[in-house]
Order: structure tokens, then sequence, then C-alpha cells
């Protein structure tokens, strides 16, 4: 693995960077450094300790730790695209918030001449510590890519852990920022041991704070799952990939040939694999989006969702809604027009836009305050629920009912779709997920059947039957258990008028009188005032509490 | 306002609000249109008028209807069910799908229509059946009211080989050419050789520049034979074409003309309709600055003595080409009410919608020739879905997500048949509204313009407001120096926006730097009790990179209040506003000046799409630390396009000249698509082999969808 070489050619690198140290100029982020005399070191004797202060030595490390595996990998990082680890949380971070932790913290391994001083890195491979973004707190970690290639020895992991951990006694989110070639193999079992801990305490903190993370290089093998335990995993394009073996073990194994890109890439985590939940163009991309997306989270499961600063008026009509469903019911239509419509300031934040794309999730804010927004989508697949979108629907409802953010359900759904690929994929188990999200959501959820509500899909999204605390239904609803066609063809089999039995069965069950005079949507609106009510219904439900039976955890159909 | 000036015309209006009722008065009184819809309701009138049209055309008419207490009936397709003049009307009655001649040209629907509804009388607006002869006599036949002219007027003005005659006859100018319908190609070149290069193909029964073109050589005659054939047979079903001489350089304007059934006929000054593009206008104005008031008078007489020989009723105009020594030739006269209308509403403070129906209950006109004023300047801009940056326009559709007319501003008019939410389609005309402007002098009226194309709020389509806006201050248009030529002249290399000066530069890049720094103080502003307290950055200044069409500039802005100073270049700028970051407009004072700014877009990476001046501009705003390091990021290769011919707009593929394994020579035409009734050629980029076809003849194809792909 990379990090054998990255050792290798570390060491004889770190010798001329400690004798030119000097030169180099402290990065703003260290904001705890306390400035070196000038020309502290003349001499090459550096090494001999006995000869300095413990302040000299305090400050030497520092600066050490600030140059990360030395200028010349630096130089290597900036050449790929990518930026250093400090770099990094500078971007991600309120200036000047940043407080590091464990900055003389080195790794502990004598094997394979490890323990010699050019091979020893104050911080080790991973920059930790806490900040603000827009004043909120933040616990974060920054894989340094510069040293070992950003291997995981025992030592970085014990950093990302004591992070977690604080993170956890504040309850305050962890933004991990991954650029890691892997384990540390020249530290065997204790680099396993570290992973462990990592996801141990991933999957304590899953659903206690939220946890980002953002892969900026490499991340493979055991060093994925704890992405894949967080809450969102984010990428950049083109300079980030995922997965557990690289192309080359592919090629022994299976025979395929497959390069990097195509087989961990942003591109094929985002649309094929659903891995990932987003992916941006670059670094500073991503970290700016970043830093937009913290502002939708709570800081943990016992804050509600934020609220800020509104100037999108809450009472605000939206007259193109009442046009925005076309007149035939077989007619697509951009959900998308619809949320845009209603959020504040047109603002969605759309979480796995390129996957499972007939169900749209993503955060909004309803005067300024956040929430979930899922909403079927007519434009592609009919907006139909299969394997993905359920999968994708209900791993955002259990997010946001974790973390107290409400939920909006926008519904167009002609049903389930069928098959033998849905089928014998399990559409039953996946869509199982989705309907047992909703049913066991506690927060205000909040439904808006736009048009069709057909069959168990109707049930499922959010329906008042799973606690929907209030269901809207615009006059283009149609809540039936199937579109016209397929129910003439049951009801009335073998009779010869069926066009005229179909317009009967439009009649009767194509529109939401049947729903509403059961009580099973509470009223029928007309969709232009959809924000306002929206925004009425949450601040009534602010207060909403509702408890589910105690119990150790439920047992989804995973 | 027009009435408030006392003049004959205003002494017989105030006689008619003796009788009027309070509310009709209110109207005239303080309406914000520059035109007085005054009647007298004891003029015995239709009970119920049809409107043969759809879009804003159709709301303009149903405004008037409405006004005289006339109940309307809309007609429109499926697609239009939720139209702005479906949902205007008094009733609405589906009269086919979507296409046009299945729909809005379709007389047996509208007929049933007609019958169903009980209509006396049709308004047809322009376009579709206006001046479709068949039309009106078959309206006649059952005994149902034209809203226009008789039908041997409209098939004598309708056909432009016949009008030509007519109006020589009438002693009108007319221009030399060959009177008589082109049989062929070869046809075509003989006689352009006759009359002599340049000459001008067009459609005998078109109008609005559908099936023109213009040849300066054998070789482009028998392209734009042709073509003009192909778009008059699919626009007006009928491919017969004239030939005549083309004036180079010459001015466009036409006369109004009023007519009764009682053999009384007026002029209502001119038009003058210069600015176009692809022979279609796009900025009109009332009056021109180029008439003198005896060109004006021989001009109104020639077009009132055409209107008296063909025994015309109702409004009409009658183009004329005015060349620059102010000779003027007949072009033709158009047999209904006029898009442009409105600017001569404004300057002579009638209703010509109101005038129309008069006329075709029988009354006789209510004005004399010298009761008609020229009050003030009015001004028209076409406000299209295009896109101005491809060929001066090329359609464009999508739905309206936000819509906001700039109508509250004083004499300001926006006519227009569509709202948020709407959807323009490629069946229909591209026309989002017609934006109209209306002042003491054109000055005034120039300013107001302005002022209304910075307030007008459309999102969701690629529209032509930053064109209209360049026109209207352009050094030769604000000085009346205009010929039909003036797009092709001032933009030779194609329309690219306004081109920014250094202050104008200095005050966008301080703007969007304040926009940056309001949006992200407010970024911080959490609400509520927080259990983990806030780390609020008491900051006051800013180090801010701006870059702006690849330049990149370093900025410092420091914030007092709500006004932020901001450094660049070694100048200060002062922004202030509101910041109201959810308003589409932006309304900021730059250095102490007013200026309606637009936030299309923004977003977490710094980039703003600003609207400013009209043209909308890319900037990007990052942090000084975030520009140091974005050197380190790596570029992206953008696709090489001159391999891949995408459509430039929605439309349908009419033609597809090539098949995998051609060799196409550069600027050889590959495939024809027609968008809007417009037939467009696409050409091959560079010499090349084809390597695949990805449209068929008959298919739709969207914006930028791959049409064929070269070696």
């Amino acid at each position: 693995m990379a990090a054998i070489t990255v050792a290798k050619s570390s060491g004889r690198l770190l010798c001329r960077l400690r004798s030119t140290y000097k030169c180099l100029v402290p990065s703003k982020s260290g904001a705890a450094v306390a400035l070196a005399r000038p020309n502290l070191q003349q001499h090459a004797r550096w090494y001999s300790v006995s000869h300095l202060t413990v302040e000299e030595r305090i400050d030497q490390k520092r600066r050490a730790a600030l140059v990360g595996g030395g200028q010349k990998r630096i130089d290597a990082q900036h050449k790929r695209g990518k930026l250093t680890a400090r770099e990094r949380i500078e971007l991600l971070l309120d200036p000047d918030s940043f407080v590091e932790y464990d900055m003389f913290v080195e790794h502990r391994c004598s094997d394979f001449g490890m323990e010699a001083d050019h091979n020893k890195f104050p911080g080790d491979s991973v920059v930790t510590g806490q900040g603000r973004i827009n004043g909120r707190l933040v616990y974060v970690f920054s894989q340094d890519f510069t040293v070992f290639g950003g291997s995981l020895s025992g030592a970085h992991a014990q950093k990302v852990c004591k992070i977690m951990d604080q993170a956890m006694l504040v309850g305050a989110p962890v933004i991990g920022l991954n650029d890691s070639g892997g384990a540390r193999i020249q530290e065997g079992v204790e680099s396993l041991a570290g992973y462990a801990d990592i996801f141990l305490r991933n999957v304590l903190a899953s659903g206690v704070v939220p946890q980002i993370s953002l892969i900026m290089g490499p991340c493979a093998g055991g060093a994925v799952y704890s992405p894949a335990l967080t809450d969102f995993t984010f990428m950049v394009k083109d300079t980030s990939y995922l997965f557990i073996t690289g192309p080359d073990v592919v090629k022994s194994v299976t025979n395929e040939d497959v390069t990097q890109e195509e087989l961990g890439g942003a591109k094929t985590h985002t649309a094929v694999s659903g891995v990932a939940h987003r992916a941006f163009e670059n670094d500073i991309d991503a970290l700016l989006n970043l830093r937009e997306f913290f502002n939708f989270l709570p800081l943990s499961n016992k804050d509600p969702a934020p609220v800020t600063e509104c100037h999108d008026p809450s009472d605000r009509l939206v007259p193109g809604l009442d046009t925005v469903v076309p007149f035939e019911s077989t007619k697509a239509y951009d959900m998308l027009d619809i949320i845009q419509g209603i959020a504040d300031e047109r603002e969605f934040f759309e979480i796995m836009p390129n996957y499972a794309k007939n169900i749209v999730v993503g955060f909004a804010r309803m005067n300024g305050r956040t929430v979930g927004i899922v909403g079927n989508q007519p434009k592609v697949a009919s907006g139909c629920l299969d394997i993905n979108s359920s999968v994708k629907g209900a791993r955002f409802v259990r997010f946001c009912d974790a973390f107290n953010i409400p939920l909006i359900t926008f519904v167009d759904v002609p049903g389930f779709l069928p098959g033998t690929a849905q089928e014998y994929g399990g559409i039953i188990r996946h869509g199982a997920k989705l309907l047992f999200a909703f049913a066991e959501a506690t927060v205000p959820k909040i439904t808006i059947i736009t048009r069709k509500a057909y069959g168990g899909a109707y049930d499922v999204m959010s329906s008042k039957h799973l606690r929907g605390d209030v269901n809207y239904a615009w006059p283009s609803a149609e809540v039936a258990v199937m579109g016209a066609k397929g129910a003439v063809q049951i009801i009335f089999r073998g009779k010869s008028n069926q066009a005229e039995a179909e317009a009967e069965y439009v009649e009767k069950f194509a529109n939401p009188f049947p729903a509403a005079v059961r009580g099973f949507v509470d009223d029928i609106i007309q969709p232009s005032t959809t924000r306002k009510r929206i925004c009425r219904d949450l601040e009534v439900l602010a207060s909403k509490k509702q408890m589910n039976p105690w119990k150790k955890h439920a047992n989804i159909p995973l | 306002m027009a009435a408030y000036r006392v003049t004959p015309a205003l002494q017989r209006v105030l006689h008619v609000f003796k009788h009027a009722s309070f509310r009709s008065r209110c109207c005239v009184v303080t309406s914000n249109v520059q035109y007085s819809t005054v009647y007298d309701s004891s003029e015995k009138t239709f009970d119920k008028i049809l409107i043969a049209n759809r879009g804003e055309i159709a709301c303009r008419v149903m405004k008037t209807c409405k006004k005289m207490g006339i109940k309307t009936v809309a007609v429109h397709s499926d697609v239009d069910s939720s139209a702005v003049h479906v949902k205007m009307a008094d009733e609405a009655v589906c009269v086919g799908p979507a296409p046009t001649g299945k729909s809005y040209l379709n007389m047996d629907a509208i007929m049933e229509a007609i019958r169903h509804s009980g209509a006396q009388a049709v308004h047809p607006g322009y376009g579709f059946l206006s001046e479709n002869k068949e039309f009106a006599k078959r309206l006649a036949a059952e005994g149902v009211t034209f809203i226009g002219p008789d039908t041997h007027a409209i098939q004598a003005m309708g056909d432009k080989i016949e009008s030509k005659l007519i109006a020589k006859q009438a002693k009108v100018n007319t221009i030399p050419g060959f009177d008589g319908v082109v049989k062929d190609a070869d046809e075509a070149v003989r006689i352009a050789g006759e009359i002599g290069y340049p000459v001008m193909i067009k459609a005998s029964a078109g109008g609005g520049g559908k099936g023109m073109r213009i040849a300066w050589n054998d070789e482009e005659t028998r392209e734009g034979f042709r073509f003009s054939s192909q778009e008059a047979a699919s626009s007006f079903g009928d491919d017969r074409l004239l030939i005549e001489k083309f004036i180079d350089n010459p001015r466009h304007i036409e006369i109004q003309v009023l007519a009764d059934k009682h053999g009384n006929a007026l002029w209502l000054n001119e038009r003058e309709c210069s600015i176009q593009r692809r022979n279609q206008k796009v900025v009109e104005e009332a009056p021109s600055t180029f008439l003198d008031p005896e060109t004006r008078r021989a001009m109104g007489e020639q077009a009132v003595a055409l209107a008296k020989a063909v025994k015309y009723s109702s409004a009409g105009t009658v183009e004329f080409l005015v060349d620059s020594q102010k000779n003027f030739y007949f072009l033709e006269m158009n047999t209904r009410l006029q898009v442009e209308h409105p600017i001569t509403e404004c300057i002579t403070g009638l209703d010509l919608v109101q005038q129309m129906i008069r006329i075709a209950k029988g009354y006789p006109l209510q004005n004399r020739q010298e009761d008609i004023p020229i009050n003030g300047w009015a001004i028209e801009s076409r406000v299209y879905a295009e896109d101005p940056y491809k060929s001066f326009g090329l359609p464009s559709i999508g739905r309206l997500s936000q819509y906001q007319e700039p109508s509250d501003l004083s004499g300001v008019r926006v006519d227009s048949g569509i709202q948020e939410g709407s959807d323009i389609s490629i069946y229909y005309d591209p026309m989002i509204s017609k934006l109209v402007s209306y002042g003491s002098t054109r000055t005034e009226a120039l300013q107001r313009m302005e002022e209304a194309l910075d307030s007008y709020v459309i999102r969701g389509v690629t529209h032509n407001i930053p064109l209209l806006r360049e026109i209207i201050v352009h050094p030769r248009f604000i000085s009346g120096d205009i010929s039909t030529k003036f797009l092709p002249e001032v933009y030779p290399e194609g329309f690219k926006g306004h081109q920014l000066s250094d202050s104008e530069r200095a005050e966008l890049l301080a703007t969007a730097a304040s926009l940056f720094v309001a949006t992200q103080l407010r970024s911080q502003r959490f609400l509520g009790n927080l259990r983990v307290s806030s780390a609020q950055q008491e900051r006051r200044r800013w180090e801010l990179s701006v870059e702006l069409e690849k330049g990149i500039h370093a900025v410092m802005v420091s914030r007092s209040g709500s006004t932020y100073t901001v450094d660049l270049d070694g100048k200060s700028v002062d922004v202030s506003s509101e910041w109201n970051l959810a308003s589409a407009l932006l309304p900021v004072t730059v250095n102490g000046a007013q200026r309606t700014v637009q936030c299309l877009s923004r977003n977490a990476g710094g980039e703003i799409s600003l609207q400013y001046l009209g043209t909308v501009y890319k900037v990007r705003v990052l942090s000084k630390l975030a520009a140091t390091l974005s050197k380190h990021m790596p570029e992206k290769v953008p696709e090489d396009t001159s391999s891949i011919l995408r459509s430039p707009m929605p439309g349908s593929v009419v033609a597809v000249s090539v098949k995998p394994g051609d060799t196409v020579a550069e600027g050889q035409e590959i495939c024809v698509i027609e968008a809007m009734k417009m037939q467009n050629s696409m050409t091959a980029a560079k010499t090349a082999k084809v390597k695949s076809v990805h449209c068929k003849t008959g298919e739709t194809v969207g914006e930028g969808d791959l049409l064929v792909e070269l070696e």
C-alpha cells in the first residue's frame, strides 16, 4: 500500500525540511502557536535536545506540526489539485476559530525503522480540534495526506476518537475530512484496532450528533466504513475515491479492468451506488458548500431544528403553483418547481440529486426553520417508488426524525415499480424501510398530495394513517387504489363499455373527495397558499411531543 | 396623462361624462394605462364577444370588453386551459389540442364555440384568423359580427400583389417590383435580375417577417425561394411568393388608421418600428423622431386614401418604408389590430379596441382628424422569451418560475397574457409581454423604460431584456439615428451584452462584494435560545477577491450599519441597501445613485449572478484565503464543441441533410430546425466526416439536444 513508499521518502524529505524550517511561515490557523524568536537556530545540532529549552522545543514541535509532511509533500498535494489538511480546516471554519488538540501526539510504532526521529511527525497524520461554522460549534478532524499518505496509525485513531468523544459530551457535530491511503501497515493490528475504535464511536454517535464525512482524496479498504456510518458522505469530483479494494486487486480477483474513477469516483458513488450524498467541483467548492450545509443542521439530538433570520414572508402566496400540475394526469412536471416555490428564498439543498431521481430529498427552510423535504419526482419514472428511491427516502426521513427536523412530504406517486428486477431485488423489504421510517417518525409531519396517491405507496408517503400531523390535498389530487384504467379492468371485467366505466371511476375516485370525506386529508387547499399553510402549521407543531413505546431499538427491515 | 389636456376630444369626453356611470369615469381619471375607455352607456353594444385568440392580445381585448360591460368568451387549446386569458374570460371553450392548426386556427371548432356560447361578435386579435377572409365569410354567413374590416378589404389588402395594385390606383407611393406570383426558383432568379439586386422574396399571404428572405445574388435567391416557400406553407398554408426591390437602409414607419362603415376615415399618426431583427419588430415608438408634420400628413393622407379605396372599416395599419430622403413607399396594409397599437393609444388617448367594437356595431367615428393629438411620447419594448445572444434572439422555452411585472411604476403599461407559473411552449409565439412606457417627452419615456426593464423580474426562461435595455440607451437610438439595419450595424459581431465602463465595473464589483458580505452576515444570525452559545464574530472588515470576466479584483469591504464601503483598485465605492435577500429586486444606492439590481442566483461557492444594466454578469466572490488557495484547484476541461452540433433552441426537425459517413464542408447545411414557425439552418462548424446523426425529420428536439456528431 501507498503508505510504505510514503514512509520511505518522507524520511529523507523531513531531514531537508528541518534544516530549512525556519523559513517557513506558520499558517494562520495555528492560533495557539507562540511565534519563534527570529533566527532561532542557525546550527545543525537541533536534534541534540539538551541544547534547547523546553519553550524552544515546544515551539519547534508546533512549527513542525504546522507543515505536516513538509513543503515538498505539500507541493505534491497542491499539484494534485488538493489542499492540505490545515488549509481545509481554515476554509471550513470561521477565521481564527480553530482550536487544535493533540499537536504533540506522535505515532508509537517502532518496527521497520519507524522509531527514527525523521519518521516522527508531531500531530501524526491527522489534524483534530474544534471550531465554529457561522459561530456554531463543530468538531473536526482532517487527515493529512502529506504525513505517511494520511495513513491511520493508532495515534491517528486516538486523536480522532478524542474529539468524537468530546463532541458527544457537549453535543456538537463531527465533520471528518478524509484523505488517507488506508491503514498504517507498519503498525499492523494497532491500526485495525484504531479503525474499530472509530467505527464504534461512529455508531454510538449516530442519532446523537450529526456526523458528516467529506471525502477529499483516497479512502479505501476498511477506512470506507467510517464515512459509511456517518449521516452524510460528500465527495470532491475527480480527486476523491472510495472503494473496498482498488483497481489492481479487482483485476486480480475478478479480472475486471476498471479505473479508480469508474470504480469509486464521485460520479459512481453519487449516481450508481448511492454511497455518497453529493459531489462538489473541488476542495474549495466542497468546503464552502459544507459550511452552508452545516447551517441546516441542529448541533445534536437535544437541539431543535435551527431557525435563521428570514427575509421571505411566511404568508407569501405562490401563484405559480396553481398551474404547475399539468392538465393531463399522465403528463410529467418537475417536483423541484414546487419545492423551490414554497421554500424560503427558493433555496433547497438537495441530497443525492443524481441517485434514484424518482424521489427528491433535501433540506430547505420555512420561515427560517430547517425542514426536511421528501417529494416524489413525476419527471423520472413517473415518480414511482422502487428499491433505490425507498432506501434513499428512508435514510433521509430517519435522519430528520433523529435530529428534530420537521418533515414535509409532497406526494405524486403512481405506486411501487412492478417487475422481476424489483421483486428479486427485494422491493418488499426495501419498500418497507420507507414505510417504517415514516411510521416511526415523531417530528412534525406535513403531507401535501399534489396529484396521484395510488395504492400502497399512498399509505407509505407520510399518510394520515402513519401519524401525519397535517395532510393536505391539492384540487388535482387523486387518492385511489390505482389509476382508472387498471381499476376499471378489474371492477368491470368483461363489460363491454370500458370507456364509460372509466369515466365513472374517474368521477368517483380521481379527485380528492374520497380521502377528504373520510378525514384522511385535513383540507383541500389552493396550491398557491401552500407555503403560507405550511409555515403556519409548523408554528403550531413546534411544540409537538410524541413518544414511541419504549424499546431497546426497533428492528427496521434492513 | 392625455386626458388632462383640454383638447376638443376631451371636451367631447367631458360631455360624455355627464351620461356615463361613475365607474367608467373612474377608469378615465385614475387609470394608469394611457388610454381612456370612455363609452356612452346609452350607446347599445354587443352583449357577448368571443375572442378568437390567446395570450396578451386576448387579455387586452377582454379588458376593454369588461369596461364596456360586454361578456367575454375565450377559446383555448388544451395546454392553455389554465392560461390567463381563459381565467379572465366569463366563459371559455376548448377548441382543440396544442398545435395552432388544430386549435386557434381550427375554424370548425371556433364556429362551434360561437354557436355554443351565443357570442354576437368575434374579435380576432392579431395573427391566427385575424386576416383570414374565409373566417370572416363564415362568420357573416352565421350572422356573427367580425370585429375588423369587411371580407373584401381583408382579401384586397391581405394579398400583397393585389394590395400593391390597389395602392397604385389610389395614388399611394409603391416600391418597384414584380406584380405577380413567382412560380419557381428559376423564375425568381430571372425576375430578380430584371428588378436588380438586392431583392426581397416574401410570402404573398404573409406578415410578421415570416416567409421573408433578402437575396443579394442568384444563389441566395434560390435558397431564399426554397426557405420562404416552406415557411409560407407552414405559417399560412399558402406558399405563393412575390419579389420586389429591396430598399437598403430604410426606416419602417407605419400609420394607424381608423375607419367606420359610413365612409369616414382618420389617421392616428405614425409608429416608428425600425428596430427589427429578422424583419420582426423589437422596439417601437410613437411618434417618430424622423417625421416632420408635412411628411406625417402626406403619409397619413395616403393611408386614409388607401383605406377609403377599399371601403375599409375598423382599425388598420398602413406600413411604409421611408428612405433617408423621407421618400416613403407603401409596403402593405395590415387589416387588424397591430401588436404595437398601445403606443398609439398612449399618444392619442383613444382605446383602439373600443373603437373597433363601436365601428363593428355600426357607429360612426366620434373624432375628427383635427381632434387627433400627439400627446407626449410612448415607447414599446417587446419582451420575448428568447436568447438575444444568438442572432439577436432565438426562441427559448420554459416555465416562468418567477415573474413580476413593473406595472406599479408610473407611466408604465404592461400588456401580457402570462403570469408566474405559465409555460412558454414551442407551440406559440414566444412573446412574454409588451412593455410600454409613456412620458411627456421622449427623454422621460426612455428613462421610465430603463427603470421598467431593470425592475422586470423574469425567471425560468431566457429573455431579451439585455438587448432591449442596450437598444434604448444606445446613443444612435437616443438621437433617433435608426433604420431597419440598426441591430446588425450596431452589433456587427452579434449582441454581446452590455459592455461595462470602468466606473460601471467598479459599481458592479462593489455591489457584488457588498451582497456577499450581507449574505455572510445573515448566515450567522440564528434565532431562539441556543443550548451551545454561538460565537458571533464582530467583523468590520472583509478582505475579498471578486472575479468578473476573468479579471480578479482584490476588494476590501467595511461596514457601518447597512452601508458598505468597498475599496477596490484605489477607489472607494459606497453601497447601501436594505439587503432583503429574499426579494427578486435589489434596490441599491451606489455612491448616491439609485440602481435596481437583480440577483438571479448565488451559491455557497461564491458565484453570484447579477442582472445589472440589463445584462446578467457572473461574478465570483471569495474570501482572500479561498481566492489564494484556488490557484491549486484543477482546471476542468470543457467539452470540445466543434465536433458536436447541438440544437440552439427547442423546436422540430424539418430536414436532415446528412447521414453517417458523409463528408460535410464547413458551413454546409446539416439539418433544419423549425421553432415558432421560423426555419433555422444548422451548419457544420468544420469540414469533417459525419460520425453519427441523432435526429430524425419530424422529431421534436430540446435546447442543447445533440443533433449530429462529426469525427
